[in-house]
């Protein structure tokens, strides 16, 4: 057991399945040589040489094509988008060619290949830097969407994306990069769609993801000092969805409050609510509530920034709300 | 600069001063008939209503994917369009799975799920067909660099239009295909137009593909698409190229559909005077004439024509007797265990 940041996890998780499987490769702008611009794959080049780990043009078209070529004929790659803002760029790549191929040809094209990304607001980056979409991935039928909050999920979350014969895009949150955690030693596989509990309470359920996870804590803890313990979910991944983690508490509580960082409207908590209001509704106590991003393009200012995203401050409000 | 090569040489021993060998030649002959046949026949069950949605043809353009089909080996890997039923047929594909795929049957090539647009044969090697302008090329340049990284001496070949060229992605992946020095070929059928539009009215020169290349650093070459004999050397040479790791090329292949666009249309945007000067030279009359001249006699050929028109009915036939696909396949294969759940 050691500790460790979640940008070295990223390496440490890319290093541990490249090692095990000759076929994985990885591909992206800036991440051999300069070890990427959030510094998580340092070292990559230097275990793995040029061949297996390539610095590309910017030409993120070109990067996820040949990630997508790549693994339909026998390798595993893993490609990495600098910031996921930069989705919009190659956004025919993801939703029309890699989502849809799989169903298009009647299962005789398989797609396993990783698509890490910077996800995500907290860094003061400004709006074309900033956005977390991951509510655009959930929206394309064909995407696995995983999005851990710390170094030991990012460490078996992404081996077991990159082993996944589907494609899957990983979102790393990027204000979590700097933050640690312990991380067991040794090989770590996790498994997708499996959300974790990681706090049991009676009086509400709030499920958290990836930058909104350490939130949610704080929140929890806050609500307790009051005398009201909650459960948290982070919920890791969107698709496969684990509804059923998320029903199975709510039925105990009574109370869903969604914490999300992305912009309101459908938003993954839209979804997580409209479920549990079809399949749950009498295990209901009061209103289910969202704690979001308004639908808002992300200021840079610390100050707005802060004022955009949902706070402990936010989210306990929501919990009294769904509680009223 | 570009090399603008009407006769290429270093063809290799399929191709002596410029004229390929005669098997080559007959099979390429054979296998644009087939194709005519199949599209003709297609087209007739569009107007039926038996092909539904839409398709495109690529009648007058079957040198192209002919020349190239038959200059490529089995393990090489096919990336091509929309446009894509010759290049699907020039791998081998049965008519009958092509046919049904056109008409929405369960004995479609996939079953149904995919279309005109999407034909696919991954045991052919025929990687897909897109229908997003320009975004195969990218994905094209993958298989190649795969194949680099396996080491295995395939070679990729990627068809497309002159509209793409106008395209981020065609830019994108020329210059990825140099900088990683792949094995893949690209192969441009410049027919002059989009899809109602001329591409010299929206593009600033000559050879939108072949003008371009030079400064991605591929060495390119135009050609005439319409002559079955110099598509197929050039196609030899440019696949020998990339598999002995003389790393990517582009051709651009000068041709033109007979037909309009897509579905019934009749394409009368067109001059009649440039209509008629390129039906004049359909690739197929041409080769025929030149293989009479060359000695075959015309018994072998007609028995060529005979039996590509018996396989279309037949293929016709398997076709319209298949059943539509069940439909649970409305809810199979979005992910790798058959399914389409999301949620667990
Ligand atoms: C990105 C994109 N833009 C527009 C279209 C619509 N479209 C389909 S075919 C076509 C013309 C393409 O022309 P070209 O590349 O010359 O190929 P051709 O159809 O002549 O074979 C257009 C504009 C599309 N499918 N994809």
């Amino acid at each position: 057991m050691a500790e460790m940041t979640y940008r070295d996890a990223v390496a440490r998780a890319i290093a541990q399945e490249m090692r095990l499987d000759p076929s994985v490769v990885f591909l992206g702008e800036d991440v051999g040589a300069a070890g990427g611009v959030f510094k998580a794959t340092v070292g990559l080049l230097d275990s793995f040489g040029p061949t297996r780990v390539v610095d590309t043009p910017i030409s993120e078209q070109a990067i996820l094509g040949a990630a997508m070529g790549a693994a339909m004929t026998g390798l595993r790659p893993i490609a990495e988008i600098m910031f996921s803002d930069f989705f919009a760029v190659c956004w025919d790549i993801v939703a029309n060619e890699i989502a849809k191929t799989r169903y298009m040809t009647n299962g005789q094209v398989r797609l396993p290949l990783v698509i890490r990304s910077g996800n995500g607001g907290g860094v003061r980056f400004g709006a074309q830097h900033s956005q977390s979409v991951e509510n655009w991935a959930m929206a394309v039928p064909g995407l696995k969407v995983v999005a851990p909050s710390t170094p030991k999920d990012v460490v078996g979350l992404l081996a077991a994306s990159i082993r996944d014969t589907d494609p899957v895009l990983f979102f790393e949150q990027k204000s979590l990069y700097s933050t640690k955690g312990e991380v067991p030693d040794g090989e770590i596989v996790d498994e997708l769609g499996r959300a974790s509990m990681l706090r049991d309470g009676t009086a509400a359920t709030i499920v958290a993801l990836a930058g909104m996870v350490p939130r949610a804590m704080a929140a929890a803890d806050q609500l307790a000092s009051e005398g009201i313990d909650v459960t948290v979910i982070d919920l890791r991944s969107l698709v496969p969805l684990d509804v059923t983690t998320v029903a199975t508490s709510v039925a105990q509580t009574g109370h869903l409050v969604t914490v999300e960082e992305n912009p309101r409207l459908c938003g993954w908590g839209a979804e997580l609510a409209s479920i549990i209001a079809e399949e749950n509704l009498f295990d209901l106590d009061g209103p289910i509530v969202r704690v979001t991003t308004p639908h808002v393009p992300l200021p840079a200012a610390d100050a707005l920034e802060d004022a955009a995203m949902p706070d402990v401050t936010k989210i306990v409000d929501g919990v009294r709300r769904s509680l009223r | 600069m570009t090399a603008r090569t009407e006769q290429p040489s270093g063809a290799g021993a399929a191709v002596a001063n410029g004229v390929p060998a005669l098997d080559a030649r007959l099979r390429v002959y054979q296998m644009m008939v087939e194709m005519r046949d199949f599209e003709k026949r297609a087209y007739d069950l569009f107007l039926q209503g038996l092909v539904k949605g839409t398709s495109h043809l690529g009648l007058g353009q079957e040198a192209v994917a002919a020349g190239f089909g038959a200059a490529m080996r089995p393990e090489d890997y096919t990336f091509a369009t929309y446009r894509g039923h010759n290049h699907t047929l020039a791998r081998g594909v049965p008519m009958a799975r092509i046919m049904a795929e056109l008409m929405g049957r369960e004995l479609g090539l996939m079953a149904g799920k995919g279309g005109s647009m999407h034909l696919t044969s991954v045991e052919h090697r025929m990687m897909g067909s897109y229908a997003i302008v320009g975004a195969h090329l990218t994905i094209a340049n993958g298989a190649a660099w795969s194949s680099k990284l396996r080491g295995t001496g395939e070679v990729t070949v990627c068809f497309f239009g002159d509209g793409t060229t106008n395209i981020g992605a065609f830019h994108e992946a020329l210059n990825l295909a140099a900088v990683w020095h792949l094995p893949v070929v690209f192969v441009c059928e410049n027919n002059r137009w989009m899809e109602y539009t001329p591409i010299r009215s929206v593009t600033a020169v000559d050879h939108p593909a072949a003008d371009r290349a030079p400064a991605y650093g591929l060495s390119a070459s135009v050609v005439d698409g319409n002559d079955a004999d110099v598509v197929y050397s050039v196609a030899t040479s440019a696949i020998e190229r990339a598999r002995s790791g003389g790393g990517p090329s582009l051709v651009e292949a000068e041709t033109y559909r007979h037909g309009g666009h897509s579905r019934a249309d009749p394409g009368k945007y067109r001059p009649d005077d440039e209509v008629a000067a390129w039906l004049a030279r359909d690739p197929i009359p041409a080769l025929r004439h030149r293989l009479l001249d060359a000695g075959v006699p015309e018994a072998r050929l007609v028995a060529i024509e005979q039996a590509s028109l018996a396989a279309v009915d037949e293929a016709t036939a398997q076709a319209q007797a298949s059943p539509a696909p069940p439909r649970s396949l409305v809810e199979r294969d979005v992910f790798a265990d058959g399914g389409a759940s999301w949620r667990r």
